[in-house]
This record gives structure tokens, sequence and C-alpha cells, in this order.
């Protein structure tokens, strides 16, 4: 244990006498992961009664999901807003980020602001606008509706993520493509979308993720055939604790583990 | 890669104003085809702003640039054909070598053997032969420098721009690309529009220079006259080192403390002048003054030494501290002098230049 | 003899340069047409909604109410309440766990980082269910606590505020260590050597010189820990069990209930305008686009 009194930081603090921060950051970080990770064991438990260690070990509450068409109508209603909310902010934001960074005009920057707004905006308030509006417009419990709704909730994560990459992009190399003999538009694909690819797929994974976990948007404009998972979710678990959930939760866990995995190994091979 | 042809560049009132402010104010430049030409100022002087305007990435707000007789200032950057090369290379990290090069050609549809055959010929250029599958960021700073070289030759452009290339490289390096890039200027032929801070790297290489300050064309000449005979206080002051001392002009005679002296160029017109002193001209002297010598007394007021020279700081009689360079080789009278000896300095009548104290510099 | 052109070809130029700016901005024109469509407008019409009382004319009946009842009061009271507490153990519990990851080598601090960035992308109703499954009555945290003789008898966890706050903390400690991790990381070593070297001890040197330079941080990510909290819906909505009202619920409730969208209206204009106006005084005192990442 030698380490203990070797010098921890920048003004010869003893590992030992850091112990203390050791240990709380320990317990926090335990905290933060385990609550999320003990769901996935539960869901393979064969008792009504959520249990952990689960004493017996069953597929029930899987067959329980695969069974019902409600679950399953749900979870695809989901992944097609979520790939469609993806597949729609990621390029229109991108577009954003990169017309508003390279125009000099003054309303850039009023423009910035205001498609990242909706992050600050309470999204309670959103979501009634947006019923309200889609009830005159006969367009609630439409996909259609959900994934524009979705949309603008993911435009401030990809305007963000996007603008943040082609700030530190080095923009002479667009000007040397343009130079050579790149019009804008074929620099831009050959030469700096290339290089910001890794921050175009983490925006592109984070826009699923908003739509696939949103839950009071798709609680006002989702519903009958296009509710989604999150809402039926919300809906049971006021209700009573439903070890169906459990399931669920372990698969979403995965999806959100395999997107954040992605996202890493984006960002490692960057480097 | 020889035989290129080249094409003057005409520049015509180009004006661009940043508020209040003017970053090139109604500049109007000739470069002769096929020469080798800097522009030479401060930070902020408008140097690289004027660059920027011949490449296209800087829309002027009024002018006129031809291109040998096309009229391009309204021409976007892809259909300009000027090959260009960026302060800090502008590599496409996603490409290997040949395939930076290669890019130019591949926009221009060349078929592909001959693009392989032509990037191997630029790389060859460059001194990278058999470098094209390298990775970019396996190369050293010179390499990088040789392959932004390349690319911008690649397509046989009639005009090349480079924008401070060797700043980033270290001084021996920088020193070796200098003489490396004036030969390959002179095998390729092409105009070339060269922009550094550096007035060394100027005067090497240059064919002529235009020392550039707020916006405006300061003087346009050989370097020797640049050096020698510069136009205004600004660029005598902005290039090497210099000393003013105040003079009385009267006609054709000029004097300085009431004595006159014999100087080897002086400006027209009858405004107030200065005599510029370089610390390498002065010399120091025993005994008697050669022919057309000025003497000036003084006293060595401190001693600097740099390594091949040292530099004497000399009180004049009259009250200005003039500096003088000189070898630091054992034995001589210089490598004698100590601090507070009294001296005599001498400039030859063809150093003894004289300018104008007004222009250059203020608006 | 004709003049000569001073400003050859200005017009040209300047037309070409207005239209090559506003070219650009129109790439951005998909993104703002959709969000003036879908945000802007509908917000707008709700603001117009809440000046509308049941009479169908204007009418400030919809504000009123909120002052007189003594049941708004509560619920605003709730919202700050839970905002200031949550932002509060956030920070208690945050600042030593960026600190924590500030320390560390670079390669040990990203493997670290993940159990902040896990959470960060779960979903944050299967986080609460997570919370819910575990402090129930019957719960994971009660079974382990009485065996180890912590207590003897089920305590109420969930369904109350403290359920609500354990959720709450969960999940948007990561929105504060985030940015406070990225502020830290951001200080130089020297800062804290120099002052070591005057004869600072590791005490002294942390909060004389490390402190109030990780404080910009600190304050930013407080900032978004606050702002989202006022807004927040499903985590009290489920963990509080019915006892905890926030504003965004009595929304929900007023819409789903009551059809009421001119009380909805109102009190979504009132929970905009109180979280703008933190923004906009907090942007006072530090840049916003520090905050978001953004901007230029």
């Amino acid at each position: 244990m030698r380490w203990l009194d070797r010098p921890a930081g920048d003004t010869q603090i003893t590992h030992r006498q850091r112990l203390w921060l050791y240990a709380l950051a320990g317990i926090i970080m335990v905290l933060l992961v385990a609550p999320t990770i003990i769901v996935i064991p539960m869901s393979f438990s064969a008792s009504q009664y959520l249990e952990f260690p689960p004493r017996d070990w069953s597929l029930r509450w899987y067959e329980h999901y695969l069974g019902e068409p409600e679950w399953l109508a749900a979870t695809a209603t989901s992944l097609k807003a979520g790939l469609l909310t993806m597949l729609v902010a990621t390029p229109i934001g991108t577009m954003a980020a990169y017309g508003l960074h390279v125009s000099g005009h003054w309303l850039a920057r009023w423009l910035f602001i205001l498609l990242i707004t909706p992050m600050m905006v309470p999204v309670i308030l959103i979501a009634i606008g947006v019923f309200y509006a889609f009830v005159q417009l006969r367009m609630v419990n439409t996909l259609f509706g959900l994934v524009v709704a979705h949309t603008i909730l993911a435009l401030p994560l990809v305007l963000i993520v996007v603008g943040a990459a082609l700030k530190s992009y080095d923009f002479n190399q667009e000007l040397a493509a343009r130079s050579l003999g790149a019009s804008r538009l074929k620099a831009f694909l050959t030469v700096t979308l290339p290089q910001i690819r890794f921050s175009v797929v983490t925006a592109a994974l984070l826009a699923f993720l908003t739509s696939f976990d949103e839950v009071i948007v798709a609680m006002f404009v989702s519903g009958g055939d296009n509710s989604t998972l999150t809402r039926n979710m919300f809906n049971s678990l006021r209700d009573q604790i439903d070890p169906t959930i459990a399931s669920i939760s372990t698969i979403m866990i995965v999806v959100s583990s395999t997107a954040l995995v992605l996202a890493q190994l984006f960002g490692r091979s960057k480097s | 890669m020889t035989g290129t042809d080249s094409l003057p560049i005409s520049i015509a009132g180009i004006t661009k104003r940043y508020g209040d402010v003017y970053a090139l104010d109604h500049v109007d430049l000739e470069v002769r085809s096929g020469e080798f030409l800097t522009l030479l100022g401060p930070s902020g002087s408008g140097k690289t702003t004027l660059l920027m305007a011949l490449a296209g990435f800087t829309r002027p707000d009024s002018g006129s640039i031809r291109f040998g007789d096309r009229e391009i200032v309204l021409t976007p950057p892809h259909r300009r054909d000027v090959g260009m090369v960026f302060q800090n290379y502008a590599l496409f990290p996603h490409m290997s070598v040949a395939g930076n090069v290669g890019y130019p050609l591949r926009l221009r549809k060349v078929a592909k053997a001959e693009i392989a055959a032509r990037v191997e010929q630029a790389l060859e250029t460059v001194k990278l032969a058999g470098y094209g599958e390298r990775r970019v960021d396996q190369l050293s700073g010179g390499q990088k420098q040789r392959v932004a070289l390349a690319r911008a030759i690649v397509f046989r452009p009639r005009i090349l721009l480079m924008d401070e290339p060797l700043s980033a490289l270290d001084k021996q390096l920088r020193e070796h690309m200098q003489i490396e890039l004036r030969q390959l200027h002179e095998r390729l032929g092409m105009t070339t529009v060269y922009v550094t801070h550096d007035q060394r790297e100027a005067l090497t290489m240059s064919d002529r220079i235009a020392v550039i300050n707020h916006g405006r064309l300061m003087q346009l000449d050989a370097p020797r006259r640049i050096y020698d005979r510069p136009a205004n206080r600004f660029v005598a002051d902005f290039i090497g080192e210099s000393t003013f001392l105040d003079v009385e002009r009267d006609g054709d005679t000029v004097r300085f403390g009431g004595r006159p002296m014999a100087v080897g160029w002086m400006p027209e017109g009858d405004g107030p002048v200065q005599l510029l002193i370089r610390p390498e001209r002065l010399a120091l002297l025993t005994g008697e003054a050669p022919d057309g010598m000025n003497r000036f007394e003084g006293r060595v007021q401190a001693i600097v030494y740099q390594g091949d020279t040292a530099l004497a700081y000399v009180a004049l009689a009259d009250g200005p501290e003039v500096a003088l360079r000189a070898g630091t080789r054992t034995g001589t009278a210089f490598d004698r002098l100590a601090r507070g000896d009294t001296v005599t300095l001498g400039l030859h009548r063809d150093d003894a230049v004289l300018v104008p104290v007004e222009g250059g510099g203020r608006r | 003899m004709t003049a000569v052109d001073l400003e050859p070809n200005a017009d040209d130029l300047r037309r070409q340069g207005d239209r090559e700016r506003w070219a650009m901005l129109g790439l951005a024109s998909p993104a703002v047409l959709t969000v003036l469509v879908i945000m802007v407008l509908p917000v707008g019409w709700l603001f117009y909604l809440s000046f509308i009382g049941e009479s169908g004319g204007f009418s400030l009946e919809n504000y009123g109410r909120m002052l007189e009842s003594k049941a708004y009061g509560r619920i605003f009271w709730t919202t700050f309440e839970v905002s200031f507490l949550t932002t509060g153990i956030c920070v208690l519990l945050g600042y030593p766990l960026a600190y924590f990851f500030a320390q560390l080598p670079r390669r040990a601090a990203a493997v670290c980082m993940l159990t902040v960035l896990l959470p960060f992308w779960t979903s944050l109703l299967v986080r609460t269910y997570a919370w819910l499954v575990l402090l129930q009555r019957k719960g994971l945290v009660n079974t382990w606590a009485i065996d180890l003789g912590l207590w003897d008898e089920p305590l109420a966890l969930v369904h109350n505020m403290t359920g609500t706050l354990i959720g709450m903390v969960h999940i948007m400690l990561p929105f504060l260590v985030l940015p406070l991790y990225g502020a830290m990381k951001a200080i130089s070593g020297d800062y804290v050597r120099a002052a070591a070297n005057l004869g600072a001890g590791p005490t002294a040197a942390f909060w004389g010189v490390f402190f109030p330079l990780s404080l910009p941080g600190l304050f930013a990510g407080s900032l978004i820990v606050f702002v989202l909290c006022l807004g927040f819906f499903v985590t009290p909505a489920v963990l509080g069990g019915g006892r905890v009202i926030m504003v965004s619920m009595q929304i929900t409730t007023n819409i789903e209930l009551f059809f009421n969208w001119g009380a909805a209206s109102a009190l979504g204009v009132v929970l905009l305008a109180i979280t703008l106006g933190i923004l906009f005084a907090a942007s006072r005192l530090l840049r916003l686009d520090a905050v978001l990442g953004g901007g230029h």
C-alpha cells in the first residue's frame, strides 16, 4: 500500500489524505449506475414481485411483453418515430449549423438562439402547444405529427454537437478544396463532412434517443395505433408496478447502451 | 513539369473595409508574368486580405482583378484556377498523400492512369517521390509543406498563391525551404504571389517586394532597392535595423549638426527628411577617413554580443544614439572596443540615405 | 473624357456578397421553419389563449386565479422547493465527483466518465422506474436495510418528496457533472502549482485558487439543472405518487381533466417567463453561449 503515501496532485497531497474523496466518488458512481443495471437481472425473475437477486429465473416477463400486440405495436412506433426523427433532424440540423457558421449575416446569431430554444422552453409547454396545433390540423395520433414534434426537440442537440465540430474544424481545408477546384457543395461533401462525420453520427444517435425516450410530447400527440412505448410505459407506471416494464426497460437500456457504445467507438477512432 | 504558362495579375482599386477600418485601401498592383512577388507587411497590414482576394475567399468592396485579360473579381474561387498553399498546410487528414495531391485532378475528371502519373510527377518535383501511400499525419512539417505545394501545382495553375507557408517550420528548415521554393519557382515559372511578415524571407526569395501597411502599398521594388532606397520612413523602419538622424536639407545640401554631409540618395520634393543609418553600414574608423566617408564622433555606451556579430551602441556627440554592427573576429579594432571608449564612425556616402519623414504608415 | 470609376465592380460585388450571405442563411431555413411552425406559433397561440376568459373575451382571470388560489401558490412553492433541493444536492454530490474525475489520468477519467454517460443516455422513464422498484415498501432498499438492521419497519421512500428528490437528483446529476468537469479540466495545473510554490497547503490551494476558478462551471451546471427541474414532469409524477404536484403536472391536469386551455396556458406562460427570466439574468452574469456550448 505504498502508493497511498505518494503525492496525488499538484500540491503534494497524498492519496491517503484523499481516500475520503475516492470513497465518496466511488459511492456516487455506484449510485449512478446501479439502479439502472439492477433492473436487468430483475427482469429475468420468475416471481410476481420484482426481486434481487431473483430466486428463480425465467423469461416470463419477456414472453408477456412479446405476447402483447399492444406493446409490440408501441415498440414499432417508437422505433419508427426515432428513426424518422433522426433522418429529418440530422440533415436539417447539420445544414443549419453549417449555414449559420459560414454566413457572416448578423441574423445568424439570432437564428442560432431561436433554434436552440426548444431546449430551454419547458417541454410541457411545447407539448400542449403542439397538441393544440395538431388538434386543429387533425394531426393528433399521427406518426408524422409525432416526428415533426420530436424533430424540434432534437434540433438543438444536432445544432450544438455539429456546431461545436465545425468550430474546431480547420476551415482552411474547405478553402483549400475550393481553391483546388471544388464548388462549395463539393468541398463540403468531400472534405468537410468526412471530417465532422463523427459528430454528425453522434448527433444522429442523440436525435434518435431524444425521440425514442421522449414521454411528454408523446403523451399528448401519440395515441391509438401510434402510441409510443414510453407513453404506454408511463401510463402503466402510474397504475401499478408491472414486472413487464422491467423487461421493456432492459430492452431500452440495451438500445441506449448500444447508442452510447457506438458514439464512444466513433469518438475513439477520431483521435 | 516545366513550361507551365504564367499569367500577369493586374490589381486595380481593390478596397475592403471592415466597419471604418480599411483592410485594403484602393490598392493598385501589377504582378508581372512569371515573377515571384512577395507581399510584405506587419500583421494586420492587409497583405493576407489581398492574397485572399486574389484567391476569391475575401470579397472586396470594389476593385478589379485581372488574370491576364480575364476579369475574375466576381469569379468564385473554384473557377479561378490558382494554386494556393496555406499557412497551416490545410492537408486533408482523411486522405493519403496521393489522395491529397490527386484531389484537384479528380475534380477535373482526369483519367485514373493519368492522375497516378501526374501525382507521382508532382511528388517528384517536391522531392517526395514514393510518399504517395503515406498518411498525412505520418509526415514531418517540412514534408507536409511539400505535399501542400505538390497539391497546389499538380493541376498546372498559371498562378500560385502562398500564405506564409514556412511560418510553422523551425529556422533551419525554413531557410532551406526558402532556397528550394525559389529554385522550384525558377523551374516552373508560374506567377507567384507570396505573403510573409518575415523581411529576411522576403529579401531572400523575391523578384520584387510589395511592402504593405494599413491596407496601402508603401513601396514596390526589387529587394535591394527596398533595403537600400526605402521610399519612406515606414519601409525603412520595417525592413532591417535602423536609426534615424534628424538632418536639415537646403536644396541639395544636407547638414547634420551644422556640418555638411555627403549623401548618395535623397527623395524628391523638399519636405523634412531624416538620415537612415543601418548598423552594418557604419564603420569603425581608425586614423583618417577615406574619401566619401561621413564622420561621426561618439562614445560607446554598451556592447551586445550576439555570436556571429556584435552591436555597439554609440552616443553621438550631438545626442542621438546609433548602433554599429560588426563581425566578432578576434583582434580587430571592434573586438577591442570597450564601454566608455571614444570612437569615430564612418558612413559611406552611398550608404547615407535620406527618407522623407512624412508619408507611409499614417493615413 | 470619361469619369474614372473609383469604385469598379462595387455594385456587382455587393450584390454577390448579399446573395451568398442569404444563401448560407437559407441553409438554416428548413430548421428555422420547423421550429417556427411547430413551436413558436403554437406557443404564441397559447400565450393568446391565456388572456381569454370564460366569456370568450379578453380577460386576466387565468392569471388572477393563480394569485388568489392557495392551491396554485402551493404548486409554485413545491416546484421551487423541488428545484432548489435537487440543485443543492446535485452540487454537493456532483462537485466532489467532477473533481475526482478531473484529477484522474485521461484514460481512467474516460472510463469513469461512462458511469455518468450511461445514465445520461438511458431513458429517464427507465431510470425513474428503476427507483420506483428499488424504493417501494417491499423494495430492495427497504429489504436490505431491515436485513442489515438499519431500520425495523419499511420506510416510505417513494410516492413522496423523498422519492421524488432521489429520482430527480439521479437524473440531473450528469447535467451538472459534465459541464463542471469540462470547466475543471480547463483550469491549468500551473495555478495550483503556483499557489503551492507561494506557500499554500493543499487545502488553502484548493479553496483559494482551484475552487474560485471552477465557480463559473459550477454556476453553469447548477443553472442547467435548476431550469430543467422547473419544467420537470415524469419523475415527480411517478415517484411523487400524487403528493408532489409541480407546475407542469398541473398544466397536464388542467388539459386532460378539465379541458381548460386558458388556465393551462397561463400556467405555461408563467413557467416560461420564470425560466427565461432566470436564463436571462444568468446570461448577464456569464456568457450563455459558453453554457450551451454553441453560438459564435
